[in-house]
């Protein structure tokens, strides 16, 4: 598994807040995500309606979840497929590296996968002298970086447009090293020749999931570029890696998901491809694997049913949170330290990793509440991160100031009088102290503050005072 | 214990409960059977003329073209225009669909045809929708013999010949032709909105990803009495 770096959050963020690429990167393609998903949701009055429709979808499949995997794998069975029940992500990378090796395989292609990067499949076959190709463009050169994806759906939201350059020189060493990129068209151009040859030389094509359909036995990709599809067509043999969450019952069912979800992700109508795959190639069929298997993963998922996390399980990693979380607007993915970041991550990472890993998480938000209003199967992710809040307090895992803090703060809250009387005093002591300047740029025990900005001196009397005044001169 | 039952007694676990009762098993094999549609927006519950309007509309807004032509027998000369057009060559792969070999492709002798699934070299090729959605100018291509899926994605042009009693309204009408036309669920189903595309690089959107950079629709009129 990947080494995660969440619990150095803080450290991460303040590197990420100084590094002037990932900033320029950011500012360019947060706006862009938020004005798409705007565009598209203006476009469609029932998008309320949907919004319910799918959670109650979800939720429905949540509740019968053993029942519709087992409907799910007996047509997978009957279409000719193999499913690969995996409650770890040891199993998950065992049963691939089984698959890949009775197939002989040399090299595997690859769709983009966030369950890939869960188990952090590429390393092990890697380990076993498999070589994994990443094929959708972000993926492609996240691997030439050997970086994690900083985004969930486009995995080189940190770069610009030199990064790309510049690791495409340093990669591609046998074409010209002094070629010219005249347009971000020539930079694609270059990946599509490069990656083409590998589509066709593949042996085995791993490809992620976005539904299973308990209906038919089917897996389902989205995605713009068309990798997917030839990921899973080329090669032998199709490995489709998927959690278990991802069941839906029936097709109708996946048209409603598929309705909110790339509105909420990239603000189209729909993706170019979205594709359906039910088990291996037909007799008479001129194309197509003729092998197919799903490597069906828990990895600490099963655990969050039935508890106050269940409603986490409803997603379908659209990264609507995160394009609009103004954390993650300002410090990108990679400062969550882990496969997922953002809103998002900040509720599933602690469930998969632990709380005592990713604790802090929870801690990177401002609480406003926009992610849920633009989440498409309506998770309250703010409430849940306030649940992660209250398990890190209960297991003794908050700093030491920080629980102080909180006990003295919780005692004097508790003594309303007490309360008014040192709020009082203190506003009428900062508003003297601050008087001239009208902020403060350094105060005793609140450096955490002003180490990144000035503190306003208060101005007058505390709120409850204000208040109070206020209804006095109502009623005369 | 297997990782299945690993799983699935970790799931019931977490619901609390052991297997779902017989009874309450059988409601749910019902809804799959029954499979009831959900929420459709209501912009495509229109005429048909009106949902054929809306299909090209939705096909142009992303980034495909669209040709509409009187019969079957004008096919081959709507390929032609297109290709000359667009400066192609007129090498085809062409998918070994029965309506498609019905075609008087030989009234166009420059068009070089070959039957089959595609190869990494071809260039164009041709192939036949099964159905197409007006809600978002989206093409139903399920695998079959007569229809590879290679021809989907390998050439840089890919022209699909449609018929305009096979355009429906939404998703869901196309899933109920397919259940009722084929035995079963295909191998591989895609449904194809506008040329491949990927907007990776700082968001920018650029066309021809490592699918088809052009996609056309040949738009057949229904045979007219």
């Amino acid at each position: 598994m990947h080494v995660a770096t969440s619990p150095e959050f803080k450290r991460n963020a303040s590197r990420a807040l100084a590094d002037a690429s990932l900033q320029k990167a950011l500012a360019n393609s947060r706006p862009q995500f938020m004005a798409r998903r705007g565009r598209a949701v203006a476009a469609l009055p029932e998008f309320e309606a949907l919004r319910d429709a799918a959670r109650d979808i979800k939720n429905h499949t949540l509740a019968n979840l053993d029942f519709y995997l087992e409907a799910w794998e007996s047509k997978v069975t009957a279409a000719g497929g193999k499913v690969h029940w995996c409650p770890t992500a040891e199993d998950a990378r065992a049963a691939v590296l089984r698959i890949c090796q009775a197939a002989d395989a040399r090299t595997v292609t690859k769709g983009k996968s966030m369950i890939g990067e869960e188990i952090a499949i590429n390393d092990h076959l890697e380990r076993h002298g498999i070589t994994p190709v990443e094929t959708d463009l972000g993926e492609y050169i996240i691997q030439l970086r050997h970086e994690l994806p900083s985004h969930i759906i486009a995995p080189a939201f940190h770069l610009n447009r030199e990064d790309w350059e510049d690791q495409f020189r340093k990669s591609h060493t046998d074409l010209p090293a002094d070629r010219v990129f005249h347009e971000r068209r020539d930079i694609l151009t270059e990946a599509r020749a490069k990656l083409r040859e590998r589509f066709l030389a593949a042996d085995v094509g791993i490809t992620g999931a976005n539904f299973l359909i308990a209906e038919t036995g089917s897996s389902v990709i989205v995605t713009n570029e068309g990798n997917g599809d030839l990921t899973q067509t080329l090669p032998r043999v199709h490995i489709v890696l998927a959690s278990i969450e991802k069941m839906v019952p029936t097709l109708e069912d996946c048209c409603s998901l598929l309705r909110v979800l790339a509105r909420s992700a990239t603000g189209q109508e729909f993706s170019v491809y979205t594709t359906f795959s039910t088990g291996a190639r037909r007799s008479g069929d001129l194309d197509g694997p003729g092998a197919y298997h799903v490597v069906v993963l828990d990895n600490g998922r099963s655990a969050m049913l039935g508890s106050e996390f269940q409603e986490m399980l409803r997603c379908i990693r659209c990264a609507a949170c995160m394009n609009h979380c103004p954390v993650y607007g300002a410090v990108g993915g990679h400062a969550y330290g882990w496969v997922y970041p953002g809103p998002m991550g900040s509720v599933l990472t602690p469930a998969l990793i632990g709380v005592d890993q990713a604790g802090v998480l929870p801690n990177a938000s401002t609480f406003c509440g926009k992610c849920e209003s633009v989440c498409p199967v309506k998770i309250p992710l703010p409430s849940l991160m306030r649940h992660w809040r209250e398990r890190e307090f209960e297991r003794h895992l908050t700093p030491a100031a920080a629980r102080w803090g909180l006990g003295v703060w919780g005692f004097v809250a508790r003594r309303p009088a007490l309360y008014r009387l040192m709020t009082r005093a203190a506003a009428f002591t900062l508003g003297w102290l601050g008087r001239k300047r009208g902020r403060f740029t350094s105060l005793p025990l609140a450096s955490g503050w002003t180490a990144g900005r000035d503190l306003p001196a208060p101005e007058g009397d505390t709120f409850f005072a204000r208040y109070a005044k206020a209804q006095r001169r109502a009623q005369a | 214990m297997s990782g299945r039952e690993t799983v699935l007694n970790a799931i019931r676990r977490g619901l609390r409960r052991g297997p779902l009762p017989a009874d309450q098993a059988m409601l749910l094999r019902a809804r799959l059977e029954a499979h009831p549609r959900q929420l459709i927006p209501a912009r495509s519950r229109v005429p048909h003329a009106d949902q054929i309007a809306l299909f090209i509309a939705n096909v142009e807004r992303e980034f495909g073209t669209v040709a509409r032509v009187p019969g079957d027998a004008t096919v081959p000369e709507a390929v032609a225009t297109y290709l000359a057009a667009q400066n192609l060559p007129s090498e085809i792969a062409i998918a070994p669909h029965p309506e498609l070999q019905a075609m008087p492709w030989a009234e166009r002798p420059l068009l070089r045809l070959r039957e089959g699934r595609a190869q990494a070299s071809d260039a164009v090729s041709v192939t036949h929708a099964f159905a197409a959605i007006a809600e978002t100018g989206t093409l139903m291509l399920p695998s079959a013999p007569e229809r590879p899926t290679t021809l989907n994605l390998l050439p840089d042009t890919t022209i699909v010949v449609l018929k305009t009693d096979r355009v429906v309204g939404a998703y869901e009408e196309a899933w109920d032709l397919l259940r009722t036309e084929r035995d079963g669920m295909p191998r591989n189903v895609m449904l194809v909105t506008g040329p491949s595309r990927s907007a990776d690089i700082e968001q920018a959107l650029e066309l021809g990803a490592h699918g088809p950079r052009r996609l056309h629709v040949v738009l057949v009129e229904d045979a007219a009495p």
